[in-house]
């Protein structure tokens, strides 16, 4: 459990840190993912930028409609962040979901997003939600930010420096259904949704999945059965049973492609019916 | 017996472990030591072309890169099988080599090829990369039952169809007649799938030598340090015993997985003197997933016939037993002594037969892991008496009733003597499953089952009734049976002048708590506070010749050498509390901590005593001074413990995972010293069955290679995958040893994982599933749930 040498640098801005990094470096905010990866001598980064220390990275606060999480957050801030909570229960819910306390504890959400692990929690929720992710350099959609295995939209250098998340507004309800792998509690599959009624039917809704594939995707074969839908048990179980359509499903020792198409479903119909009774 | 013994007294070695203050191995440093890494083989067979090491020891900070080839070049053997398991037609056992570091032929993943030693820990590891082996890849086989067959890729030239021994034991012929006049014929195949240990401190090794005494000092990880040191100075490095001081201090568990010489530590002693420094190895966790034996991997067909009353008439089973790549020390008595010989179960069935083949495959080697051998045996048992009480529509608690042995205390009762050699001790089944039908109650969890199937949920309620042997002996039977050891313990008891009391364990503790049991008995024992007995285990230079802890054997048989250490303290005691009393010590009797002249107030205490016995001014004549016993014991059986174990899982219909819902373990360990500490072992041992049942499991690639090599994949169970546990016992004293103790260190273990896949297969009983194999993971459920099987 000894990594490669490496050099270490602490930023105390962002223009500091873009100026510290070196060509195959990393930068270094929880270490919750990069760390375990160096020990293992998976990855050797050469040098590591600590962008722990940058204050305007850190602290979750509301912004008119918009909650505006620094990347700096911990899960565990965000899970139990009352604003979070009271704008936006799914997200501090699927934080909770995260890992173990410790990991709870250091683990950020900037770096879990720039991590882009395709079976992390955040990416399905965020997707779902329409969250913004913010950097250095852009703003994307949380969408079009992951864009493969251990991908993302971030160009070289460029460091995530917060995520914004729309409020849900009055009718609309959000939830995340996780299956858990048993041995690392990483998702095997978990699906977000976010769901708008118009009287008792689905006005709109969003659907974000990850762990299933490389990387997360929004189930859109779901949410056109669903919008519309009377939001039955059964309307939402033809809509669930569509959340894997179109996509390549991973296949590892956890959950076979074939099982993890199977739990998409499963996943989707437990979400689905959680955001339609919270909407 | 005191105040002590029967409560639960919280344990003294607690204060340093809970406060992060335990001395593991790897917390100690001397002066000039160097840090070893060893250079493992990536492919599990492959032919070693060349090794350069030129890189590596040009490194700054290496001191020396050692290969395959030095330890072949000095001659070195490597570490031993322990136990000889001869053939069938009487050919001897083969036994291929394992040597410290292979120099021609990689044969697991892990296998090691080459030692670096370095200044500091990080260049020893920069320069293990730098170390240069050409493999030549060959073919591989992991399955035990593929290995034996023509054609299949050989482990080691020598050893054909990879096939060690085979081995039967039984009745065969009882048992073929059984079969054929059944009325009914009950068959499972399975494979008792390979297990990685996971202790939680890692192996480790800080070896010394010093030139000057000629000697050398190891400090490791290991469950019974004197056994280490006969094995490595006798048979591995031939190093004079007197010249080798083992230490084990707070080792942070082994399950078994430490009670074998491994080779890894037997080389960076060897490499302390090349060296003339002392050297340092601790193994970190992926290591210790390739390296640390591994446990069970049979694949197993079994069979059991019934008459049509729904008696049991024979039992049979056939089984492919894993070596790994290698024999570790215990291997080939696992399969035979630890399984063959529990395959009565405790019923009465008159015929049975167990076939076991021992092979070598391209793994990590197989040896003990908690329970060892008898957990197989047991989840043989157990899923083939429910299955077969589901087949013929008899509630699975009342079948086992109708075939238990009847009950027995082993004082007035013989033993009852099995088709498989051993004669139990004492036992009184129903009573243990009364007990547990009890508590789960039983009725009412039928009725809940019940319930749960009408609303649409899928309950299911296993049962796993299970005897056990621990306390491996008597060593004449064992010798005759092929060990090449002896099975007894040692203890010796240091009274000092001041009444304050030392024990000498030769069991050594990594977790079960003898610092606190062992000193409950002995305070008891001389009518003392526990604050005045200080145990002492883990070290070749302070504890007599004892054989470690392992089979839960420490209390059954270490305690009872202490008991008898006792016994020759409280007899020369009253000898000198006699002289002080003027009487004959007959006169006496011995309670509270005095001598009493029986009849009257006249007492002497065990301090006054102590101070006499080494101030003897005025004292018995003929008596030699001091107060001071070692006494060695061995048994003259196994103990048998048993239990009967109630699983109630619940499985989701939309994902088939399985969540445990109730757990109710009623044991009989005979008597108990401190039951939190019993119940603390039933805790961790139901936990690392169900761990076998639900979660846990090697997996290898047709390669070889190990696809379960972390924590990522390789599922330990948590305490969230558990409900509250319900313990409870019975108590049938062993009546064969002092303390009537019979050892729980593996029941949990043993009886708790067919009780999980019983509850499972009962829950999907209505999908016509019969029978899953292990771990029951959520995917391979949903998939029963899919085809009904």
């Amino acid at each position: 459990m000894i990594p490669y040498e490496f050099e270490y640098k602490k930023a105390g801005s962002l223009d500091e840190a873009s100026s510290m990094i070196a060509t195959g470096g990393s930068f270094l905010a929880g270490g919750h993912s990069l760390i375990p990866a160096m020990k293992l001598r998976l990855s050797e980064p050469g040098t590591l930028v600590d962008i722990s220390g940058i204050d305007d990275l850190k602290g979750v606060s509301q912004d008119g409609d918009t909650i505006k999480i620094g990347a700096l957050a911990t899960h565990s801030e965000v899970a139990s962040s009352d604003v979070v909570k009271s704008s936006c229960a799914a997200l501090a819910e699927a934080a909770g979901m995260i890992g173990d306390s410790q990991v709870r504890n250091r683990g950020t959400i900037g770096g879990n997003v720039a991590h882009a692990d395709p079976a992390s929690d955040y990416p399905g929720i965020l997707v779902a939600l329409g969250a913004t992710i913010v950097t250095s350099s852009q703003s994307v959609a949380a969408e079009d930010f992951f864009t493969g295995l251990f991908e993302t939209a971030l160009g070289e250098g460029e460091i995530v420096t917060e995520v914004q998340v729309p409020s849900l507004g009055s009718g609309t309800g959000a939830a995340y259904a996780k299956f858990f792998n048993p041995a690392s509690r990483y998702a095997v599959v978990g699906v977000g949704v976010v769901v708008t009624k118009s009287g008792d039917s689905c006005e709109s809704c969003r659907i974000g999945v990850t762990g299933a594939s490389d990387h997360a995707y929004r189930a859109t074969a779901t949410e056109e059965a669903l919008t519309g839908s009377d939001l039955g048990d059964d309307a939402i179980a033809a809509a669930a049973a569509k959340v894997a359509d179109g996509t390549e499903m991973m296949s590892d020792l956890s959950a076979s492609a074939e099982y993890r198409a199977h739990l998409c479903g499963a996943m989707g119909k437990r979400a689905i019916a959680e955001a339609a009774s919270r909407a | 017996m005191g105040e002590l013994i029967g409560k639960s007294v919280k344990r003294v070695e607690d204060n340093r472990f809970i406060k992060g203050e335990g001395q593991y191995t790897d917390d100690f440093n001397v002066k000039n030591q160097t840090y070893a890494v060893y250079v493992r083989s990536p492919h599990a067979h492959a032919t070693i072309n060349s090794v350069d090491v030129s890189k590596a020891e040009a490194m700054d900070g290496v001191l020396k890169v050692f290969t395959g080839q030095d330890i072949a070049d000095a001659g070195i053997v490597g570490s031993i099988a322990g136990w000889q398991v001869d053939f069938k037609n009487g050919d001897t056992m083969k036994e291929p080599p394992h040597p410290i570091m292979v120099a021609d032929k990689v044969r697991h993943v892990g296998d090691a090829v080459a030692l670096v030693v370095a200044e500091d820990r990080f260049t020893a590891k920069d320069a293990s990369e730098l170390v240069k082996v050409d493999y030549e890849v060959l073919d591989a086989v992991v399955d035990p039952k593929a290995a034996t067959e023509d054609g299949a890729p050989l482990v080691h030239d020598d050893v054909p169809n990879n096939t060690i021994y085979d081995f039967e034991l039984g009745n065969k012929d009882e048992t073929d007649a059984a079969f054929e006049n059944a009325d009914k014929v009950i068959e499972l195949s399975y494979h008792n799938q390979k297990l990685v240990p996971n202790a939680m401190e890692p192996r480790a090794a800080l070896a010394q030598y010093d030139a000057n005494e000629e000697k050398y000092t190891l400090y490791t990880t290991s469950q019974n340090p004197h056994l280490a040191r006969l094995v490595i100075g006798a048979f591995v490095l031939s190093i004079p015993e007197h010249k080798l001081r083992v230490i084990s201090p707070d080792v942070g568990g082994g399950f078994g997985s430490k009670i074998f010489v491994y080779n890894d530590e037997c080389g960076v002693l060897w490499a302390s003197k090349q060296l003339g420094r002392p050297v340092k190895w601790t193994a970190d966790r992926s290591e210790a997933f390739i390296t640390d034996c591994h446990g069970r991997d049979h694949m197993t067909d079994a069979k059991m016939a019934l008459d049509k009353d729904g008696n049991i008439t024979g039992l049979r089973t056939k089984t492919y037993a894993s070596m790994g790549a290698y024999l570790s020390n215990f291997s080939t008595c696992v399969p035979t002594y630890l399984h063959a010989t529990l395959m009565q179960g405790l019923y009465k069935t008159p015929a049975v037969h167990v076939d076991v083949t021992a092979v070598v495959t391209h793994t990590v080697p197989v040896d003990a892991y908690r329970g060892a051998g008898r957990p197989e045996a047991t989840y043989s048992i157990e899923r083939l008496v429910e299955t077969a009480a589901r087949e013929i529509g008899m509630d699975p608690a009342e079948f086992r009733r109708k075939n238990f042995i009847p009950p027995f205390d082993g004082v007035d009762e013989p033993g009852f003597q099995t088709n498989v050699a051993l004669q139990y001790d004492s036992g009184n089944y129903e009573g243990v499953l009364d007990k547990a039908l009890e508590v789960a109650d039983y009725e009412s969890l039928k009725k809940e089952r019940d319930k749960a199937k009408a609303d649409g949920r899928l309950m299911g309620i296993g049962f796993s009734t299970y005897i056990e042997a621990c306390g491996i002996a008597p060593s004449a039977v064992v010798g005759s049976l092929g060990a090449r050891v002896g099975l007894y313990d040692a203890a010796s008891i240091r009274v000092a002048p001041t009444g304050k009391v030392t024990v000498h364990s030769g069991a050594h503790a990594h977790g079960q708590g003898h610092e606190t049991t062992f000193a409950q008995v002995v305070a008891d024992a001389f009518g003392i506070g526990m604050e005045d007995v200080n145990v002492v285990h883990g070290d070749t230079e302070n504890v007599p010749f004892g054989m470690g802890t392992y089979g839960s054997r420490s209390l059954s048989v270490c305690g009872s050498a202490i008991m008898k250490s006792v016994d020759k303290i409280k007899e020369k005691g009253a000898r000198i509390a006699a002289h002080k009393l003027e009487c004959s010590p007959d006169d006496l009797e011995f309670a509270d901590g005095s001598w009493t002249v029986k009849g009257t107030d006249k007492s002497v205490g065990f301090g006054d005593v102590a101070l006499t016995a080494y101030v003897p001014h005025d004292y018995p004549e003929g008596e030699e001074p001091g107060l001071d016993f070692a006494s060695f014991y061995d048994p003259v059986n196994f103990t048998y413990p048993f239990g009967a174990h109630i699983c109630v899982v619940e499985v989701d219909k939309d994902t088939g995972e399985v969540k445990v819902v109730k757990y109710v373990a009623v044991d009989d360990v005979g008597n108990v010293i401190n039951p939190m500490i019993v119940d603390g072992q039933v805790h961790g041992g139901v936990a690392q069955g169900i761990g076998q049942a639900l979660f846990e499991g090697a997996v290898y690639d047709d390669s070889g290679q190990l696809l379960t090599g972390s924590m990522l994949d390789y599922c330990m169970p948590r305490a969230d995958n558990f409900p509250m546990f319900e313990t409870d016992r019975t108590v049938t004293p062993c009546p064969h040893n002092p303390l009537g103790v019979k050892g729980v260190g593996e029941t949990g273990t043993i009886g708790s994982t067919p009780a999980v896949v019983n509850a499972v297969v009962d829950a999907l009983s209505d999908y016509g599933v019969k029978d899953l194999q292990m771990p029951l993971t959520p995917e391979r459920v949903w998939k029963a749930m899919q085809n009904g099987n």
